[in-house]
């Protein structure tokens, strides 16, 4: 190896940030999955009746299935019983009515994420539910949000407030049997966020949730149902990070997005959960099940995801165009280091008329890692002049990581267009000596030319999300050129 | 400023650079010519810290200190800067990114403020000028689709921006029409000050009408052969490399 392709190596080490653990007085189960546990979690949550039927109509469907072993992944065996299915921070009374009666400790841990809650402090645009573990602690903006017939809470708080929305839309874009994590999310799920956006209303701000595992051996299993109704906008971010631990946790999450007529949801995804360290160890498990349906004519949706964290990405945000002239686009990233693996990508459905959709994904590996992208463009037989664009491209720093593509192509309707381009790229020792010529560290100039290849996809997110986004891509890539 | 002394290059077991001698002082421009393959490109990037060469003997001395054991981006930041022969394309970044990137990487080096992005623009679209180059090319990624030309005016611009000591230039105007070797030169002059000094490495007398060396010397099979005058460049012309000893490639 030259010398410079062992600073490349170098460069890939770890330094993750948000590696600290939040000391709290918290409430968790003991170990263990069975239909008693569920319906604990239920009772503790005040849920109505038909969601408890709900739990466990999946938990049973559930224990009749196998883990999925087609990705690209290698995975420990996970071991369900000796996970904790719930763990919250103590209430005190009847829990936070206000930000002033939130745990100070749990501020002070997301002031320190970046993500200060006291709406003074916070980017005016953007309102934000936090969730810690298996609770949200806090919705910031609330009101204003009201004023424009928004609702953005917790989905635990819709189910009290809004349950008959909850029970029309829950679980009717990703089945309770849709595979085995949702499977299980569907019977555990905790929390997540819950939004609804009324006919013709333009989102007044940014929507974001801001995902954090704090306790150990705790899965956290969070659900999004988010419904942009007819002619509505909405664009929402969420963002994800959990402390340093040798042992792995799981992460199954699912996310169901409702676009009817005319109206939009733009989905953005920074996941920073922990990666584990240099040598494998640790870090979490995101197997995630996302999934969008394009109801209406002309709904569109789009998701961007910047993935630089877990141990083991395993996820795909995929779009249902049912509605005729409806809009998919997946915009990725994904940065695997050390010994991370991902295998991500998307699925685009087409079944409705003049659906078109585009996919721009972008895999960068370095260290010991392993980057697959996996993706189906699916075009059904009445899909009339259905159009797709994919454009897939790797970049491998060094020479030990590797990249995947798997491409899956389904046409049944002969007027569809569907095309795929894929592209594999190193970043060779010219550039990074001609950035080092004009006075760059090794390391700032990987980080600037990682940086630039994920150009196409970070000018999709919010402003805001894409200076973090590129700053997120810097520190992932610390230590891979000495 | 520059002192070269009996410097052996190696890539791998071959020997390219066999015993090179040069002393560089401030404000001076010295030419270095000769055959294909001879070394030249090897010098510029050994000067430089180009990973893949192995110094076998000498020492060269920059500023007073050993040049050859400092990183890379540590020289660019002292003060030497080198116009590659073929500059590399960086998808994705903009080149006033790039720029700008290098210009504060340098000036934090010095101790320094950043320049804001205010202010850089204004810089640059000053030296833009100077080379004549339209203001689109500091939005288009790094040399992405640069005709070979381009690439060149794009590398004297960096130049200008960063100011360095010490220019190497290696082969900068091959590639360049005409009128654009004039440009080309006209920067290159204006860069040119008591403190300033170039080593210029070409294949073309035509290049020394437009900026006048101090010094020429001919590099042939790893050595310097022969070193004179600008009278030297124009014997050569008309002689050719035999006449020096130099074997032609
Ligand atoms: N990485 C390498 N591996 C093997 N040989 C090399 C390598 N780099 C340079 N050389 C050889 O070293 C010799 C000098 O090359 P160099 O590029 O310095 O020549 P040059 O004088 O710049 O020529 P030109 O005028 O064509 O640009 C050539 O024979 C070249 O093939
Ligand atoms: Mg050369």
């Amino acid at each position: 190896m030259s010398s410079s392709a062992k600073e490349i190596k170098n460069l890939i080490s770890q330094d993750y940030k948000q590696g600290f653990v939040t000391e709290l007085e918290v409430e968790t189960f003991p170990p263990g999955l069975d239909e008693e546990v569920i319906a604990k979690l239920s009772r503790i949550k005040n849920e109505p009746e038909f969601m408890l039927e709900y739990r466990l109509k999946a938990f049973r469907h559930w224990q009749t299935m196998k883990e999925p072993d087609w990705a690209q992944l290698n995975i420990e065996a996970i071991d369900y019983q000796s996970i904790s299915y719930y763990s919250a921070p103590k209430k005190k009374g009847d829990g936070p009515q206000s930000l002033d009666e939130v745990d100070p400790e749990l501020l002070e841990t997301y002031k320190k994420l970046g993500i200060p809650l006291d709406e003074q402090e916070r980017l005016a645009g953007v309102a934000v539910d936090a969730v810690f573990d298996s609770v949200s602690v806090a919705t910031t903006f609330k009101g204003k949000l009201k004023d424009a017939g928004v609702i953005f809470c917790p989905i635990s708080e819709a189910l009290q407030e809004h349950p008959e929305l909850v029970k029309k839309y829950l679980g009717t874009v990703v089945a309770e049997t849709d595979n085995f994590f949702a499977a299980l999310n569907a019977a555990v799920f905790t929390d997540g966020s819950f939004v609804y956006i009324p006919k013709g209303v333009r989102c007044p701000m940014e929507l974001s949730t801001y995902f954090r595992i704090n306790a150990a051996n705790t899965g956290q299993f969070e659900r999004t149902l988010i419904i942009a109704d007819a002619g509505s906008h909405v664009s929402y971010l969420e963002g994800c990070t959990a402390p340093m631990r040798d042992e792995n946790q799981l992460h199954a999450a699912v996310v169901e997005l409702v676009i009817m007529d005319d109206a939009e949801i733009k989905y953005s995804t920074v996941q920073n959960w922990y990666p584990g360290d240099e040598n494998g160890v640790g870090g979490i498990y995101n197997f995630v099940t996302k999934r969008a349906e394009c109801r209406g004519h002309n709904a569109k949706v789009s998701w961007t995801q910047v993935e630089t964290g877990s141990a083991i990405t395993w996820k795909y945000p995929s779009c249902v165009l049912l509605g005729d002239d409806s809009t998919g686009e997946f915009y990725s990233v994904a940065l695997t280091n050390n010994y991370q693996q991902a295998d991500t990508g998307t699925k685009m459905i087409h079944i409705g008329k003049n659906t078109s959709s585009t996919i721009i994904s972008k895999g960068i590996s370095a260290g010991k890692a392993q980057n697959t992208y996996r993706g189906l463009v699916k075009v059904g037989k009445k899909a009339e002049n259905a159009r797709n664009y994919t454009q897939c491209d790797s970049l491998l720093v060094g020479d030990k990581c590797g990249a995947h593509t798997f491409p899956y192509i389904e046409v049944k309707q002969p007027s569809a267009q569907v095309e795929h381009e894929a592209t594999t790229s190193k970043i060779s020792e010219d550039q990074l000596f001609f950035c080092q010529q004009r006075g760059l560290s090794a390391e700032d100039a990987v980080s600037m030319i990682v940086n630039g290849f994920c150009k196409e996809v970070f000018k999709e997110l919010p402003m805001e999300f894409a200076v973090e986004a590129q700053a997120l891509l810097g520190i992932s890539l610390e230590g891979s050129v000495g | 400023m520059l002192n070269i002394e009996n410097l052996h290059v190696n890539v791998g077991d071959k020997a390219i650079l066999k015993g090179v001698n040069l002393q560089i002082k401030p404000g001076e421009v010295h030419t270095i010519m000769g055959p294909n393959g001879a070394g030249k490109s090897t010098l510029s990037h050994v000067l430089s810290g180009k990973a893949g060469y192995t110094v076998t003997q000498g020492k060269v001395t920059y500023m007073g200190k050993d040049l050859l054991g400092m990183e890379p981006e540590l020289r660019a930041r002292e003060g030497v800067f080198l116009a590659f022969q073929y500059p590399v394309e960086i998808p994705g970044v903009s080149n006033i990114y790039l720029m700008k990137a290098a210009l504060n990487a340098n000036r934090k080096h010095q101790g320094l403020d950043e320049v804001d992005a205010m202010d850089f623009l204004t810089l640059v679209k000053d030296k833009i000028k100077l080379l004549q180059m339209d203001e689109k090319f500091l939005y288009r990624a790094v040399n992405e689709g640069f005709s070979g030309g381009e690439k060149k005016r794009n590398e004297i611009l960096q130049a200008a921006i960063l100011e360095p000591k010490l220019c190497v230039l290696d082969e900068t105007d091959s590639g360049l029409d005409i009128d654009a070797l004039k440009i080309v030169a006209k920067g290159i002059n204006s860069l040119r000050t008591e403190q300033r000094s170039f080593l210029m490495i070409t294949h073309y007398q035509r290049m020394l009408d437009y900026v006048k060396p101090d010094f020429v010397h001919v590099l042939a099979d790893g050595r310097i052969v022969k070193s004179g005058g600008p009278e030297l460049a124009l014997e050569l012309e008309a002689k050719g490399y035999q006449w020096v000893g130099g074997k032609a490639a």
